[in-house]
């Protein structure tokens, strides 16, 4: 067997094993790896024998920029790393910054944080469903998620000034109040898609052809994925019965009546199965949060914290004061280290961040998904086709730039 | 702090915490591994001996603690010992996580690779490798993760400028 390692380092084409295998370059610009991943295959006849993910193609060093910057700052940077999901990593480094200082977050902020972040969950999951099933041949299944995803993309939109980078959540609760007409179409919005939803499971769930390249392909055991780190919707299609939403609740959570979907089929079908539902299951999360949306301030009281509401900045001295010492100089985090784990639409998005007493991070340290979960593809791949490589990726829900960060 | 405080607070955290299913794994099969103990934010961390990283992980795998979540590393420079590689292990049953710490100082920066353990640490450690430098022994494949294969430094690193020329 031709050594992998050394493929991934020289240019050149080295002998595969005796003229039985032969090695195959997937990516980085292959449609189907989402963006950047590249993958070595070594292959006999169509038989996959190793795979070895290459990634960094996407490395920004946003780690690095984090350390410059100022708490607050850091916010719009969390976006730019998973870019269909951004509002979970805002949460998830609000969370973080939160739990560092102490800061108690109003019921209204917490709840508005909940509903956007199931609207970013259903934003991120019709995009999967579109790709994944487009990567396997149903094109169709695309134009009908891009639909609904584009109206959840107004509302934000509208809500944030950003269809994408939102930057919506701010260190002590949110940035805005959102626009009047925002409950109504949220709620025609989440009032239509369960029908929405039939619709796409029309077009997937019957289809012989989808049913025959995900059923049994992709398998992978309960020991493995825990072992492999996977968390989200591959480690519950492995049977695992695990969500930080329910079972580590933040943000209110706790507050919340929803079911996780578990199955036992370990295969890329039963990754589809739960994403479909926990779709619908994040449809009611989000009516929920939308019919019990409390009154309320929408920021925490610190003033030296959280920037003053314009009004009071031209009125009163000591709002002006702490404006400009926020701006200029940021607020001073006390010294500590703290981990904060939520549950993204991939699974365990986590925020390791280091405090050494002044307004600038001294660490932030992102513990994503994917990046986790992309080491499973090995166990997935290995003695299958090559056209099974391809669903295999789409069934783990691959975002490069949050695993190159 | 002085070495002193910091045994007191050691000591402090341990009794307080002596049921802590982690602290009572340690305490009972590995007294002397840990160096360090720390209760702060409602998050335990355990300061553990460097060689026996894979001892301790081992133990608390059998202490239901059953999944990895992350391996990072801070780097205190100019203090010493200047890196601490930092483990996050999750349990799912006790619905609870523990942070390990071990202080890797800057002759020598190498820890045992908790890969045979955890095989999710193959790509932490090689982020770790690749960015900070520091070795990890026994590791299956330690090479460059998101950097080019030919590139020279280690960008995460606190001497390593955030802009500009080295």
């Amino acid at each position: 067997m031709a050594d992998i390692a050394e493929l991934l380092t020289s240019p050149t084409v080295v002998e595969a094993d005796q003229d039985r295998t032969m090695i195959l370059n997937m990516g980085p610009q292959h449609p189907s790896t989402h963006g950047v991943l590249r993958l070595v295959l070594e292959i006999d006849g169509e038989v996959v024998v190793q795979v070895a993910p290459d990634i960094g193609y996407l490395h920004t060093g946003i780690e690095k920029t984090c350390e410059a910057k100022f708490y607050q700052q850091v916010v719009p940077l969390t976006d730019r790393i998973d870019y269909l999901s951004p509002m979970h990593n805002n949460l998830c480094y609000c969370l973080a910054v939160e739990k560092l200082l102490d800061l108690e977050i109003p019921e209204r902020a917490q709840w508005l944080r909940v509903l956007l972040s199931e609207l970013t969950r259903l934003n991120s999951h019709l995009v999967w469903l579109g790709t994944h099933a487009m990567d396997l041949g149903a094109l169709t299944v695309f134009l009908y998620c891009f639909r609904e995803r584009e109206e959840i993309l107004r509302l934000f939109d509208d809500l944030a000034g950003q269809r994408m980078m939102t930057s919506y959540f701010r260190i002590g609760g949110v940035s805005l109040e959102p626009p009047l007409d925002f409950y109504g179409r949220t709620r025609a919005l989440l009032k239509s898609l369960p029908e929405k939803i039939d619709e796409y499971e029309n077009l997937l769930t019957g289809n012989r052809i989808f049913i025959n390249r995900t059923k049994g392909v992709g398998l992978l055991s309960a020991e493995d994925a825990i072992a492999l780190g996977v968390t989200g919707p591959p480690l519950r299609a492995s049977g695992v019965d695990w969500d930080l939403r329910r079972d580590m609740p933040y943000s209110g959570y706790e507050k919340f009546q929803f079911n996780v979907p578990v199955s036992n089929d370990c295969d890329v079908w039963a990754r589809y199965v739960l994403r479909v539902q926990e779709m619908r299951e994040s449809v009611k999360i989000a009516t929920q949060a939308l019919d019990g949306l409390p009154e309320g301030r929408i920021v925490a009281d610190a003033p030296k914290i959280v920037l003053p509401d314009r009004e009071a900045m031209k009125t009163q001295m000591e709002a002006l004061i702490h404006h400009f010492k926020i701006v200029t100089e940021g607020f001073p985090v006390p010294a500590g280290e703290v981990y904060q784990a939520i549950e993204s639409s991939r699974g365990e998005m986590g925020y390791y961040v280091v405090s050494d007493g002044t307004a600038k991070p001294y660490r932030v340290h992102m513990r994503n998904p994917t990046f986790a979960t992309l080491q499973s593809i090995e166990k997935m791949c290995v003695g299958r086709l090559i056209a099974d490589v391809v669903a295999a990726i789409g069934s783990i829900d691959i975002v490069l730039g949050e695993i190159d960060r | 702090m002085t070495d002193v405080t910091q045994q007191n607070e050691k000591e402090a955290v341990l009794a307080a915490h002596r049921d802590h299913p982690a602290v009572s794994a340690l305490m009972q099969h590995l007294p002397t591994a840990i160096q360090g103990a720390k209760f702060d934010r409602q998050e335990l961390t355990l300061t553990l001996a460097r060689e026996s990283i894979i001892a301790a992980c081992r133990e608390l795998q059998a202490a239901k603690y059953n999944f990895l979540a992350d391996v990072t590393c801070v780097d205190w420079y100019p203090n010493q010992p200047r890196f601490q590689v930092t483990y996050h292990l999750l349990s799912h049953s006790l619905k609870q996580r523990v942070r390990l710490c071990v202080l890797v100082g800057e002759g020598d920066p190498s820890v045992d690779s908790i890969t045979p353990v955890w095989p999710a640490a193959n790509f932490y450690e090689r982020e770790i490798f690749d960015l900070f430098g520091v070795r990890f022994g026994g590791h299956p494949n330690l090479r460059r993760l998101l950097m080019p294969e030919d590139y020279k430094g280690n960008p995460l690193r606190k001497d390593f400028p955030v802009e500009g020329y080295r």
